[in-house]
């Protein structure tokens, strides 16, 4: 019989369930439970925080899955993520409604002040929660669609790739900056009042939205998971290592590479649109060229092609960010660029590289014997 | 007799590629039988490889017919077609898919549906299973089933392909230098399993090896400047006095 690997090992299965437990529980708990003053409190402004880290990490898992396994190196998933966030933006922007500054039922304030007179087509429906959840995943996967259909068909692959994928996001920056696109232009959306019914900035809501974000990272995970260990994952790496090889035992390489790319984006489109209600504004800077190079050294420092890595990697990289950012500002993208030196020269296989390193070193006395024993 | 246009497994008449103006192959013409086990031979860049090439739908010759049981004209159809028909090809330099195990290579060889619904969501059925264990002890690996690929020997990779090759149930297998690079007790064991494989395939073998192809017992064709030279047993062959004069007056 031909070995499977499975979804997840017993050992795997126990750290999964207990790192969900830690996510969706355990912090909600201290959030919430301990009295204000105690220690164990966990203070109110983290809640967003963490769930912004979690947003980044389904992108990181996003982004993994088509460079680890598939061998594309997008550098333009950020504007998969960000379409996904102009998406639920939008949204939030119809459910102020007479709120705004000009108190218009329908326009959103950026358009009374371009002296809009109606709502532009592609502001329609959106007003409407499932229709702008499900564009938040559409527009994203369409793209990724018509995108990575032209460019596998005519097979761009390797640093072409991620130069057109760069040029994608700048060029999208470049539109979004537009106040003409109808997308608020410059300032982007912002000053979101309520999301289905809840106000956006209560406690409790950033609670719930921190909550679904931790379930969304653990389902799509074992979405990602579910497909690298199918035949379709061993064609993935198949294909990454000789894609040549793989199109002469007769299968499409570019259907193979159009599905995992699409469904890469979806990913981040989801990111993207839990991302938007719990830092309350999305604007044009979320399409920078550099944010998704950012992503690809999340992966990096995680450890490529192990989707567990990618997740740790985000919220490394993010932790410190987030400190270095407080502490020393102008420390932050030195200490980006020396971190990716350092992966790349020292650490190929990223944080998850040195732990498999450090278990094959305390296993090694073993190791020939068991070998000669099967042999 | 009837026509070997229509009786020969492969039939080539006639075949003439130029590469600007330089003709690799020059009014080839070479007729293989159903089952049978054929060594190609000749000095480098006589067109060997080329040849393969034309076979295999890669490369489209200027001038002349190929075609497969008397029905197929490879001259028309693409790559991935040509390899369904039941034409199979292992290349001068082996390819393996390192960072899969041996048993992975050949679950992706397999013979199956190739969409991507079927890959995601279907396992091997019983009779697949048991034609990759088959072909895993036809080419010595059964062993080593589990292990990556990259782990092989290079001899073991040649197998694998073969493998690879063997679970597609071709008709007609084409193999370019099998043993270039292997030890000599792999080469036995590779003449060995080319032998056993030829008892129920037709198999092409293009090798320079001479006591490779000695001991595969088969006849022997040798190629020059695009060119069919001489034909015949090896001992033939080896005596014949062009054939004796192309290698010698290298
Ligand atoms: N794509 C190509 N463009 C130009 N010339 C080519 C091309 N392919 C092959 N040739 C030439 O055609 C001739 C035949 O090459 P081929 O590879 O068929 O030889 P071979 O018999 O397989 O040789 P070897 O024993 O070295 O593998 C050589 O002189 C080679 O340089
Ligand atoms: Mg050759």
């Amino acid at each position: 019989m031909m070995r499977r690997t499975p979804l997840l090992t017993g050992s795997g299965w126990l750290v999964f369930l207990a790192a969900m437990l830690v996510a969706a529980v355990l912090i909600p708990v201290l959030a919430t439970l301990p009295p204000p003053d105690s220690m164990f409190r966990l203070p109110a402004y983290l809640v967003p925080l963490f769930g912004k880290y979690l947003c980044y990490a389904i992108l990181a898992l996003a982004l993994d899955l088509i460079w680890g396994y598939a061998g594309i190196l997008s550098l333009g998933h950020g504007a998969f993520f960000a379409l996904g966030g102009y998406a639920m933006g939008m949204y939030l922007m119809r459910q102020i409604g007479t709120r705004g500054v000009y108190g218009d039922p329908i326009l959103p304030d950026f358009m009374v002040f371009l002296n809009w007179r109606e709502l532009p087509f592609a502001w329609w429906g959106f007003h409407n929660f499932a229709y702008a959840a499900f564009m938040a995943l559409a527009v994203p996967g369409a793209l990724a669609a018509l995108f990575g259909w032209f460019a596998f068909r005519s097979r761009v692959t390797g640093v072409y790739l991620s130069i057109i994928t760069q040029a994608m996001t700048y060029a999208l920056l470049l539109a979004f900056f537009r106040n003409d696109m109808g997308f608020g232009g410059n300032n982007g959306l912002t000053d979101f009042k309520e999301i289905l019914g809840y106000e956006v900035q209560a406690p409790s809501t950033r609670l719930g939205l921190y909550v679904i974000t931790a379930v969304a990272l653990g389902l799509s995970f074992l979405v990602c998971r579910f497909v690298v260990t199918t035949r379709f994952g061993r064609l993935l790496l198949a294909l990454r290592d000789a894609e040549s090889r793989v199109r002469f035992i007769g299968y499409s390489t570019t259907g193979a590479k159009l599905f995992v790319f699409v469904l890469s984006a979806l990913l981040c489109g989801l990111a993207g649109a839990l991302y938007v209600p719990q830092v309350g504004i999305i604007n044009p800077s979320e399409f920078q060229p550099g944010n998704s190079i950012e992503v690809a050294i999340w992966v990096a420092v995680g450890g490529r092609g192990t989707l567990v890595g990618a997740i740790l990697g985000a919220l490394v990289v993010n932790f410190v960010k987030t400190w270095l950012t407080g502490a020393a500002p102008e420390l932050w993208l030195f200490a980006l660029g020396a971190l990716f030196i350092v992966v790349t020269l020292a650490m190929p296989n990223g944080i998850l590289g040195l732990v498999a390193q450090a278990k094959q070193w305390r296993r090694t006395p073993t190791a020939p014997v068991a070998e000669t024993v099967h042999d | 007799m009837t026509d070997p246009l229509s009786t020969a497994q492969l039939y080539l008449d006639g075949i003439t590629v130029s590469f600007d103006g330089f003709k690799a192959l020059n009014a080839l013409s070479l007729v293989i039988e159903p089952g049978e086990l054929r060594t190609i031979i000749g000095p480098n860049g006589a067109g060997k490889t080329t040849m393969m090439d034309v076979i295999t739908g890669k490369t489209r010759p200027d001038s002349g017919t190929a075609m497969f049981e008397g029905r197929h004209d490879l001259t028309r159809l693409d790559e991935p077609t040509i390899a369904n028909l039941g034409i199979g090809r292992k290349f001068q330099k082996p390819t393996v898919f390192e960072n899969l195990t041996v048993e992975e290579n050949l679950e992706l060889a397999l013979k199956d549906d190739r969409r991507i619904r079927h890959t995601l969501f279907r396992r091997l059925d019983e009779e697949q299973e048991a034609k990759l264990e088959r072909v895993l002890a036809q080419v010595g690996l059964m062993r080593r089933r589990t292990e990556l690929a990259g782990l092989l020997s290079h001899g073991q990779k040649q197998w694998l392909e073969i493998g690879m090759l063997l679970v597609h149930d071709p008709r007609l297998i084409l193999l370019d230098e099998p043993v270039a690079g292997m030890t000599d007790a792999e080469t036995a064991a590779t003449a060995d399993l080319i032998t056993r494989l030829a008892r129920d395939r037709t198999i092409v073998v293009v090798e320079h090896d001479m006591v490779f192809v000695r001991s595969l017992g088969a006849k022997v064709t040798v190629l020059h400047e695009g060119s069919v030279l001489a034909e015949g047993s090896i001992d033939a062959v080896q005596n014949h006095p062009r054939v004796i004069e192309v290698y010698l007056g290298r």
